[in-house]
């Protein structure tokens, strides 16, 4: 220290302690080492050092969205910076608040093809929400500050601050987070009366209505989340709830239809398709979840929330869109509609009917045999197991995220992380690692399969290092198993390159990462398999062997109507628009 | 109503975006429109006033009502961005366009671009004994048609400014 000006270094703790920041998930470099210096010197603020730099992301965003806070990553200059770049796009398409520094090379050798140099800002921009690059150390607690503020206000999303070597050295004025006003980015968040009035007013005349519940209810808060569920006792309308947005609604309550969309239930899916008011509360109209949208809903007045702007008309046309955060707006229809003393048991008899006969299609059935495992069985055995405890599930990617979907029951939201918009393939692993690290004493599963697995791998190390209690729940059907279903059903059946079968020994590879291991392939050792898996201490690794050639149901296939869902193998996939060879 | 959000046909809108001045601002705009698939048909940028740190970007693009209304929304959201105006859809407004135009030649053909500029009011702002540089200011479609008339006679080069716009009336930004 300099008089009382800090040096970059000491700015950079200093204003990441006074945004409340308790942990880093970071992976030092050569620009990096004055402020790794600073680092060492203090423990206020928990370093993780992790094994790759994606890695780093993913496990920031698994500590967002476990615990609502902003995550940060720390990592140097060119490759450093460039191995964020996939974490910091699926942070972008997942709405999750990040603020990822990176070192850069010294100021005066920028533009000169330095060592370990790459225009960060410039690859960055269209994969974070906003980015920096700090010209002078004066400027680093503001745009620090500015930057937390970018993250989670309004759509929260990752900020990336690209710090030269010179800044982290030099020495400039500390400010306050209080000092600072972003200039200009004041994201609506109040919804606007008038059109909040004439919600209530179209919700109280549906006599077929559905909620669709998104992300941006988890996003909002877990206060947004009880005010959705105190929306659905008030009106007994039936709610479907989104990947992003599973727990959002206790999958325990009676109204709750599942998920929506291409692997979403056949009642989600049959009372979208047939509702006539549709509110949809933070969700984007996915194409996931619309399937074809030229036949998404057709006859349903539609009222959309949301704190994007660009959001609303996006893929779908509605009647009422409004601007603004979930929590409040939910809030004040809870009002609107209690004012109006609304009674609709009666009216809303029919439609409950229609959807009873639904549920009753069994949409999510599956056969197991005394041979092999399947996977859906392996995963309902995991759910009753953990029945009542507070459990925190990640996902990789693929046919096992869909099944955990299905099967695994959320009864409260931030438990529930998975790359739902990227689809990132190695999400799993290094997103548990994030959420344990946030959460210590909690159970943390992460459900992956051995081709995501093998993806961020490396976290293995980082899990064991640390010796946080991570069990990875690994469904291993020695296949790209997506890949494969959509090769039997769009591709007649050529399995091409997706076969995984040559065989690693993850049970060796496990405890080589300092995991106990256990493998399981008999159908009857699953529920002693996923017990020892819980019971064990420290990280465990569960490799259960799951039927090579089944394939997730219900299924929309890319292109279809809602209405156009298939059941099961035995029902032929028909009535399919031709558009659906050009989507994936 | 429809889902279909392509019910409508194309238009000409111009924006009037006011951005902080600051380095890569011009790239989130141009990066936005590309990585989006809008058309960008005329975009200028300068700075407006270095005390208050802002700039103003015209640009001018093309989609149905829904993609103009997406295109305003995406601009929006944009961090450094103070303001948008869609020019078009919020009132009459007035477009002006300069272009640097070369003509070679001598004899009737320099007297000839010498009478066209004349009539488009075109001002001569560099010659020699074979050629001029012409200044025009007006709408695109005057600059079109002087620089297509001047093409039998003698065009060698042309630099175009690309529109720059203001709401007609009292009101600022």
């Amino acid at each position: 220290m300099v008089g009382n000006r800090l040096t970059g270094g000491e700015i950079i703790l200093r204003a990441l302690g006074d945004q409340d920041v308790d942990v880093l998930f970071g992976y030092p470099g050569g620009v990096t080492l004055p402020l790794y210096d600073k680092i060492f010197q203090q423990n206020k603020i928990r370093h993780i050092l992790v094994g790759h730099e994606q890695g780093g992301v993913h496990a920031a965003e698994g500590y967002a969205r476990s615990t609502g806070k902003t995550g940060v990553v720390l990592a140097t200059s060119g490759p450093g910076a460039t191995n964020t770049v996939t974490g910091l796009v699926d942070a972008m398409m997942d709405s999750i608040p990040l603020v990822c520094i990176t070192g850069q090379v010294v100021s005066s050798l920028i533009g000169n093809d330095a060592f370990q140099e790459a225009d960060t800002t410039g690859i960055t921009r269209a994969a974070t929400k906003h980015n920096y690059l700090v010209r002078s150390t004066d400027d680093l607690a503001r745009i620090i500050h500015e930057a937390f503020y970018v993250a989670k206000n309004g759509r929260p999303g990752p900020v990336l601050i690209d710090i030269p070597k010179d800044v982290i050295l030099d020495t400039g004025e500390y400010v306050v987070p209080e000092d600072v006003s972003p200039r200009n980015y004041k994201p609506k968040t109040e919804g606007d009366e008038d059109k909040i009035k004439e919600a209530v007013d179209l919700l109280a005349v549906a006599r077929k209505p559905i909620i669709y519940v998104g992300g941006g209810v988890i996003n909002s808060g877990p206060e947004a989340s009880k005010l959705v569920e105190k929306l659905v006792d008030l009106t007994g309308y039936p709610c479907t709830t989104t990947l992003m947005a599973l727990g959002a609604l206790p999958a325990s309550h009676p109204n709750f239809l599942g998920m929506p969309g291409m692997h979403g239930t056949y009642e989600a899916n049959m009372v979208m398709h047939e509702c006539d008011v549709m509110l949809n509360i933070g969700a984007r109209f996915d194409d996931r979840v619309t399937g074809k949208v030229d036949g998404f809903s057709p006859q349903s007045k539609k009222i959309h929330i949301d704190i994007d702007p660009s959001s609303i008309n996006k893929n779908v046309f509605v009647d009422i869109g409004i601007i603004g955060d979930a929590q409040g707006i939910v809030k004040k229809l809870i009002e609107g509609w209690s004012e109006k003393d609304i009674e609709k048991s009666s009216d809303l008899k029919p439609w409950w009917n229609k959807i009873k006969a639904w549920r009753e299609i069994n949409c999510l059935s599956y056969k197991q045999g005394d041979q092999v495992i399947k996977p859906q069985y392996a995963l309902e055995r995991l759910r009753e197991i953990v029945n009542g405890d507070d459990v925190y599930v990640t996902t990789d990617v693929g046919q096992h995220q869909m099944w955990a979907a299905q099967f695994l029951h959320f009864e409260e939201p931030n438990r529930w992380m998975t790359s739902g918009g990227l689809g990132t393939m190695g999400y799993g692993v290094p997103a548990a690692m994030g959420v344990q690290v946030a959460h210590p004493n909690s159970k943390v599963i992460c459900v992956t399969s051995e081709g995501s697995l093998m993806m961020n791998i490396q976290e293995m190390a980082t899990i064991s290092k640390y010796n946080l209690p991570v069990k990875i729940f690994n469904l291993n059907n020695k296949v790209l198993g997506m890949i494969r279903q959509w090769q039997e059903l769009f591709h007649g059946n050529n399995e091409s390159e997706c076969d995984l079968s040559s065989g690693v020994d993850f049970i060796a590879l496990a405890k080589a990462f300092g995991f106990k291991a256990i493998d399981i392939v008999d159908p009857a050792e699953v529920d002693s398999g996923i017990s020892q898996m819980l019971e064990i201490e420290g990280p465990v690794f569960l490799n259960i062997a799951v039927d090579r050639n089944e394939n997730v149901f219900p299924m929309i296939p890319a292109g279809a109507a809602h209405n156009e869902i298939v059941l099961g193998p035995n029902q032929s996939i028909q009535n399919v628009g031709a558009e659906n060879n050009v989507m994936a | 109503m429809s889902n279909n959000l392509e019910i409508d046909g194309i238009n000409d809108h111009t924006f009037s975006v006011v951005v902080d001045n600051e380095s890569g601002v011009l790239h989130r705009v141009v990066g936005l429109f590309s990585g989006r698939g809008y058309n960008i048909d005329s975009l200028t940028v300068s700075e407006i006033d270095r005390d208050e740190g802002y700039s103003k970007i015209t640009i001018v693009t093309s989609g149905t009502a829904p993609v103009i209304a997406q295109i305003r929304a995406q601009l929006e959201r944009l961090v450094p961005v103070r303001k948008v105006s869609d020019l078009t859809r919020d009132g009459r407004s007035v477009q002006r366009e300069l272009a640097l135009i070369k003509v070679q030649g001598t004899g009737e053909k320099r007297i000839a671009a010498m009478e066209l500029a004349d009539k488009l009011n075109a001002q001569v702002v560099d010659s020699t004994a074979e050629s001029f540089v012409f200044e025009i200011v007006g709408s695109s479609d005057t600059l079109d048609r002087f620089i297509d008339e001047v093409k039998q006679l003698g065009l060698v080069d042309v630099s175009r400014t690309g529109i720059v716009a203001i709401a007609r009336g009292a009101e600022g930004m």
